[in-house]
């Protein structure tokens, strides 16, 4: 069976992993190759890493670094945050990254979606959506949450499908930072409307939240950051705990 | 020395990384003469079939291919080019395994297979001292049918061939370079065969 998949994701900013709350008030938690391999070892089944690098210097380290993970990580990994062209992930590709996540400027140019498709192949293509509820509707907003858009979720994600998307990373930032649980009932509704792998993110806050979400079959894999960063949650444990529950688990 | 047959199909940067990690050295060529006169063959691959197909062509690789007498291993697209054909826009394929390879399908199953699955049923040298139903990272749409020459097998909606074998000639349909500490074993027991 395939398995549900662990996801610790780092943010990284000039080179150093930092995880913010509610993607504000950034806090220093290690060096991210480090952090990736220790991940790797504890059993996670792969790893995002998003450049929140304001600067072209930020931008040019994240390279590097994005280098040095694939020579010494041997799971897949992601790499998201301000991919605008075809030649941004390009150079990411080549450094040695098995998908991109692209996410405000999918919403800008949806063409770009598609246009990596067709040159990279769907395996390539993450969509990252990040949206919240606003008057019981599902909006999707971008640049941290700062930004809302004339998107609906569901009508959005069915459209990065279309154009070619081989995944969809949602994360509801309703439910981001609060270490409540994931968003369990939006995730299942999506996914049930999908027919390609979903990632779930925002929310994990205990053992139980990743129960529940595989439990329900609300997605393909979860992701989290700061449980882990914190050793709140150990990758291990929790796999361990998941499995006990005859959920499909990789240990 | 093994070779990794350079056809302009994706990044090779991750597989050349895990040959660093156990300690192979390799080149990576689209020469004849080197890829036929090294120990061990690399075909990799990630894309789509028919443009693999068309790539390994403009090289005339399409005819050193079948007639190399070394260890061949050939990863996911690079597998599935030495099958028979491929439903992937109905490519003609090298016909080394005279499996067809044909979309991925289920009821509910969602398309790329992305992620780890166990691979079962395993036999042949590339699975020595690893666990029956272990798992592997797999990313595909497409995969080749089960015969004779399955050397495992993954269910994904249906049973595929996850692995194939025949003579000199392997193929996994997962990646080995992705699949942590025991796809590194796979790739250390491909360097090890000895034809």
């Amino acid at each position: 069976m395939l398995a549900k998949r662990i996801i610790p994701c780092l943010d990284v900013k000039d080179g150093k992993t930092v995880k913010g709350i509610n993607f504000l008030g950034l806090k220093e938690v290690g060096d991210p190759v480090e952090m990736g391999i220790r991940y790797a070892l504890q059993g996670a089944d792969e790893i995002v890493y998003l450049d929140v690098s304001a600067t072209i210097e930020g931008r040019n380290t994240f390279l590097k670094m994005v280098s040095s993970v694939a020579k010494n990580l041997s799971i897949p990994f992601t790499v998201g945050g301000g991919i605008s062209s075809i030649e941004n992930a390009s150079a990411l590709l080549l450094a040695g990254a098995d998908k991109v996540s692209l996410n405000s400027a999918a919403v800008r140019d949806p063409s770009l979606v598609y246009n990596l498709a067709k040159r990279y192949g769907s395996q390539f293509v993450v969509v990252a959506i990040d949206a919240r509820q606003i008057d019981g509707k599902w909006v999707v907003v971008t640049h941290s949450g700062k930004r809302e858009t004339e998107l609906e979720l569901f009508t959005w994600a069915k459209e990065v499908e279309n154009l070619g998307a081989g995944e969809i990373l949602f994360t509801s930032m309703d439910h981001d930072g609060t270490k409540q649980g994931y968003a369990c009932e939006t995730l299942k509704k999506l996914s049930d409307s999908i027919s390609i792998p979903l990632i779930a993110s925002g929310g994990a806050g205990n053992t139980e939240h990743f129960s529940e979400l595989f439990l329900n079959k609300c997605a393909d894999g979860a992701l989290a950051s700061s449980v882990f960063h914190y050793g709140e949650i150990n990758i291990t444990e929790l796999k361990r705990v998941l499995k006990s529950k005859n959920i499909d688990i990789r240990l | 020395m093994t070779v990794i047959i350079d056809y302009n199909t994706g990044n090779l940067f991750s597989l050349m990384s895990a040959l660093e990690r156990i300690g192979t050295e390799y080149k990576v060529t689209s020469d004849p003469q080197d890829i036929l006169s090294a120990d061990s063959v690399i075909l990799p691959g990630v894309g789509e079939a028919s443009n693999a197909m068309s790539e390994l062509r403009q090289r005339g690789l399409e005819k050193i291919v079948p007639i190399i007498k070394a260890p061949v291993l050939g990863i996911c697209i690079g597998m599935q080019i030495m099958c028979s054909s491929s439903e992937e826009s109905d490519t003609d394929c090298l016909g080394i395994f005279p499996n067809k390879v044909s979309r991925l399908r289920g009821p509910g199953i969602k398309i790329p297979h992305m992620g780890w699955n166990n691979v079962e049923n395993t036999k042949s040298p590339l699975f020595t001292g690893i666990q029956d139903g272990a798992y592997f990272y797999f990313v595909h749409s497409f995969a080749p049918e089960c015969n004779e020459l399955t050397a495992a097998t993954t269910e994904y909606g249906s049973v595929f061939s996850s692995a194939l074998s025949e003579k000199n000639f392997y193929g996994t349909q997962f990646h080995p370079e992705k699949s942590g500490e025991i796809g590194e074993k796979i790739l250390r027991n491909f360097i090890e065969i000895n034809f």
